[in-house]
């Protein structure tokens, strides 16, 4: 399992480029969010959390597609299927080598990002630290998403379509304990907590599932 | 030692391409699959390793290893199987010894030695460069060390000769010699004689002629 998250760091490192688009089109949304709302500080700052969370949620699903796709181009999925590790366990290796290489560097472009918008420190680390334990249930279900459209050439947006649905209550776990730090009556920790259980819960549920679908293709 | 399929039929995209395809090859025989593009060649190779779902039933009650010697216990099919399909499965980013190594711990030791391994298949020299530099013939030898590297006593071979030149089918004809003496069993699926001694033989008859068929 260490070998294959090894491997899978390795290759993401030495082949570059593909490691700063994540953060780039996370840029681009951030960018084109004040254009859109206009000169309103106050009002940027009050969607802040919220656009970063739709920023780093988007950019994710982006990255999903080659979780396995290259993996099945060049055989590499065939050998897998013999070896003695346990399909699940694989998928949750590779599940954790993807979110290292495309949702850590998210979570640190945060507090960057986090200044466009106007946002104040407080938040910012309130934000940044909801991204840092939410982000991985996001990559968990897309793994499932990416494992049933392994087979297609054009899966990206199926992939999208297929685990949207699935994180919005991370995304409403994620927004309301980043509001809970800067809104008085609002609390941080029980969203937070939940947010964390819902990453925890998925990292569980989705290798089975997305093993169980990596068995069932055809292709 | 025998490797028995018993009655499979495989469907692909929901048409059948295999039905009632039953045989049985013992220790230290090889069994040749053949027939025309489309026939399913790939596809019965892809089934007895596990990678395809069978149509009827499961696995591992239609493909079963019989007679196992004592060492080898419970251990799954698939465990005890190498896959040499159309894609030789190496990274082109890494080098032919991390690919070779990353494989030889995932699948099991106890092999060669990646210098004896490459010896075998006349690469010797090649352990540092990127595997995406090496032409089409030297990454099929490569992909070959990784049969060599683990031990493992069934070899399924889809198209194994493609891309070698002629001293490499020698050599590896003689690799392949060398695994049945030691008690293995080949299952391979080619158009061009590989240079065994009296193989089995399967003939494969396309059954969906109407449409396209997968090879």
């Amino acid at each position: 399992m260490i070998a294959i998250l090894k491997r899978d760091l390795a290759l993401s490192l030495r082949a570059g480029g593909g490691l700063l688009t994540g953060v780039l089109f996370f840029l681009a949304v951030i960018v084109v969010v004040p254009f859109s709302i206009g000169p309103d500080l106050n009002l940027l700052a009050r969607l802040g959390p919220a656009v970063l969370w739709i920023g780093a949620l988007l950019a994710s699903l982006l990255e999903l597609e080659r979780l396995f796709q290259a993996d099945r181009e060049d055989g590499s999925l065939d050998q897998m299927m013999l070896m003695a590790t346990p399909l699940p366990v694989l998928v949750f290796a590779k599940a954790v080598a993807h979110w290292l290489i495309t949702g850590l560097p998210l979570v640190l472009a945060a507090p960057l990002f986090g200044l466009f918008l106007n946002m104040s420190s407080t938040a910012i680390l309130a934000t940044s630290a909801t991204l840092l334990v939410g982000t991985p249930a996001i990559t968990f279900i897309g793994a499932v998403g990416a494992a049933i459209t392994v087979t297609l050439p054009r899966g990206g947006l199926l992939i999208a379509i297929l685990a949207l649905p699935l994180t919005i209550p991370v995304l409403v776990f994620g927004v309301s304990a980043a509001y809970g730090a800067v809104e008085d009556p609002a609390p941080f920790l029980p969203p937070f907590l939940i947010l964390t259980t819902i990453s925890l819960f998925f990292s569980v549920i989705g290798p089975f599932a997305a093993a169980f679908a990596l068995k069932m293709r055809s292709g | 030692m025998k490797l028995v399929c018993d009655h499979i039929a495989v469907d692909r995209g929901g048409e059948a391409i295999l039905r009632d395809v039953s045989f049985s090859v013992s220790s230290g025989e090889a069994l040749i699959v053949s027939g025309a593009n489309g026939a399913g060649k790939s596809t019965l190779l892809r089934a007895l390793a596990g990678l395809l779902p069978l149509a009827e039933g499961r696995t591992s009650n239609h493909i079963r290893l019989e007679e196992r010697p004592a060492g080898l216990g419970y251990l799954p099919l698939a465990e005890l199987t190498h896959y040499l399909g159309h894609e030789n499965a190496m990274k082109p980013a890494l080098t032919v010894e991390e690919n070779l190594n990353f494989w030889r711990d995932e699948l099991g030791g106890d092999g060669a030695e990646l210098d004896e391994a490459l010896d075998l298949v006349e690469l010797d020299g090649v352990q540092n460069l990127p595997y995406g530099h090496l032409s089409t013939g030297q990454r099929r030898r490569v992909s070959i060390c990784r049969l060599l590297m683990s031990e493992r006593p069934l070899w399924l071979l889809d198209e194994p000769t493609s891309g070698l030149d002629k001293a490499s089918e020698n050599r590896f004809a003689e690799i392949m010699q060398d695994q049945l003496e030691a008690g293995g069993i080949i299952v391979a699926a080619t158009h061009l004689p590989l240079g065994l001694n009296s193989p089995q033989t399967l003939e494969i008859k396309p059954l969906a002629l109407d449409s396209g068929a997968f090879d």
